[in-house]
């Protein structure tokens, strides 16, 4: 991983020297084990800061929105994708984007791996295909694979799908995943087994948006929860609200989520929140071969109009 | 809807034109009876 971090930096500084971009987003080391943070670098001699390992789980296309900047951004497959989505949704222009690609190798769950040991972590370091975890005289190794974020165990576009520069070669793929197992664990629940599903998914959000915050969809200036004229929905953590709040988020990323796990990595009370927004993509592959972000060209299934779209449910 | 839990005669979707007064009245009828059968919604209502 480290090849990666170096030609990231030495992309980055070259990009900034030359001035073909303003900045460069991109990732640097947070304060705590597991939890590299966003960051827009400037000058070239500050391109060392970059990071890259497998706590980068943050989507960075949210930080375009709008931006009219000449901008360099790191991106792995699901960044990737969002950049598409952003510029279809006339967010940011291609012109204005140089996109570092990273074949990603799947980000790591925090929450997996400190549920997994029973001591304080001070230092988290990956080796191949290992993650030590150290803390005060404890040491633990794991297989990468076991602590992957569950969105990534099921990746099957990891490459960038666009990019100009790539900083390493493409990775392989693994089409041999199940991508909706969990999703179809909840369809084939009665429908109030269903009903409880999602109050249990709920119950301990504490409605701090970090979920929304992170994800490169919820771009709106006001946000409908944060609508106080009209008021669409109670701010409190009253279960009715609280559900209305992640259903209707769910269903604005309808036909746009790529699946990027920033929402869960980011979520303070490890809410499986993917849930809501998994069905909707489910649906969208199925009912419309839909998968957000591929290009540029196809237009999104909720903003096409085709005879053949399924209509079974309108009587 | 129906995904997350609530009944599935509870949501009902329907393309009636201006001119199809009696579409609507089938429909409108139908709606009523599935949603009386069902009972008063007990999800996704606020207490109080
Ligand atoms: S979803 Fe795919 S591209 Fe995104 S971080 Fe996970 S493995 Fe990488
Ligand atoms: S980040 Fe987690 S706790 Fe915060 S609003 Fe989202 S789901 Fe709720």
């Amino acid at each position: 991983m480290l090849t990666y971090a170096e030609k990231i930096r030495e992309l980055s500084a070259q990009l900034l020297r030359e001035d073909k971009v303003d900045m460069v987003i991109g990732f640097r080391k947070g304060s705590l084990p597991m939890s590299n943070e966003p960051c827009m670098v400037k000058n070239p001699g500050d391109a060392d800061k970059l990071v890259w390992d497998s706590n980068c789980g943050v989507n960075l296309a949210s930080y375009l929105t709008d931006r009219k900047e000449r901008i360099g951004i790191i991106a792995k497959g699901c960044d990737s994708r969002n950049i598409n989505t952003h510029i279809i949704e006339n967010k940011i222009k291609r012109e204005q984007l140089t996109i570092i690609g990273v074949p990603c190798t799947g980000m790591i769950d925090k929450r997996k791996v400190s549920n997994s040991v029973d001591f304080d972590i001070i230092e988290v370091i990956e080796e191949a295909d290992k993650v030590i975890v150290k803390g005060a005289g404890s040491e633990q190794t794991f297989d990468k694979k076991e602590v992957l974020r569950k969105n990534c165990e099921v990746c099957i576009h990891p490459n960038p799908v666009v990019y100009d520069e790539m900083v390493a070669e493409k990775v392989d793929i693994n089409q041999d995943v199940d991508r909706y197992a969990d999703v179809r664990e909840v369809e084939e629940m009665d429908s109030d087994d269903r009903w409880q599903y999602f109050e249990d998914l709920l119950s301990n959000c504490i409605r701090c948006y970090a979920c929304r915050n992170a994800c490169p969809l919820c771009y709106c200036p006001t946000c409908f929860v944060d609508e106080s004229q009209p008021q669409w929905l109670g701010k409190s953590t009253n279960a009715t609200d609280t559900r209305g709040f992640h259903f209707l988020r769910a269903y604005h990323c309808a036909g746009r989520c790529t699946d990027c796990g920033s929402c869960e990595t980011v979520c303070p009370m490890g809410i499986n929140m993917r849930a809501f927004t998994k069905k909707l993509e489910k649906d969208c592959l199925e009912n419309f071969e839909w998968q957000a972000g591929l290009n540029t060209e196809q237009r999104p299934p909720l903003d096409s109009f085709n005879p053949s779209d399924p209509d079974a449910f309108v009587k | 809807m129906e995904h997350m839990g609530i009944e599935k005669d509870r949501l009902h979707f329907s393309w009636i034109s201006s001119a199809e007064a009696t579409k609507f009245i089938d429909v409108v009828t139908q709606v009523t009876e599935s949603v009386k059968a069902l009972g008063p919604a007990k999800k996704f209502v606020k207490a109080g």
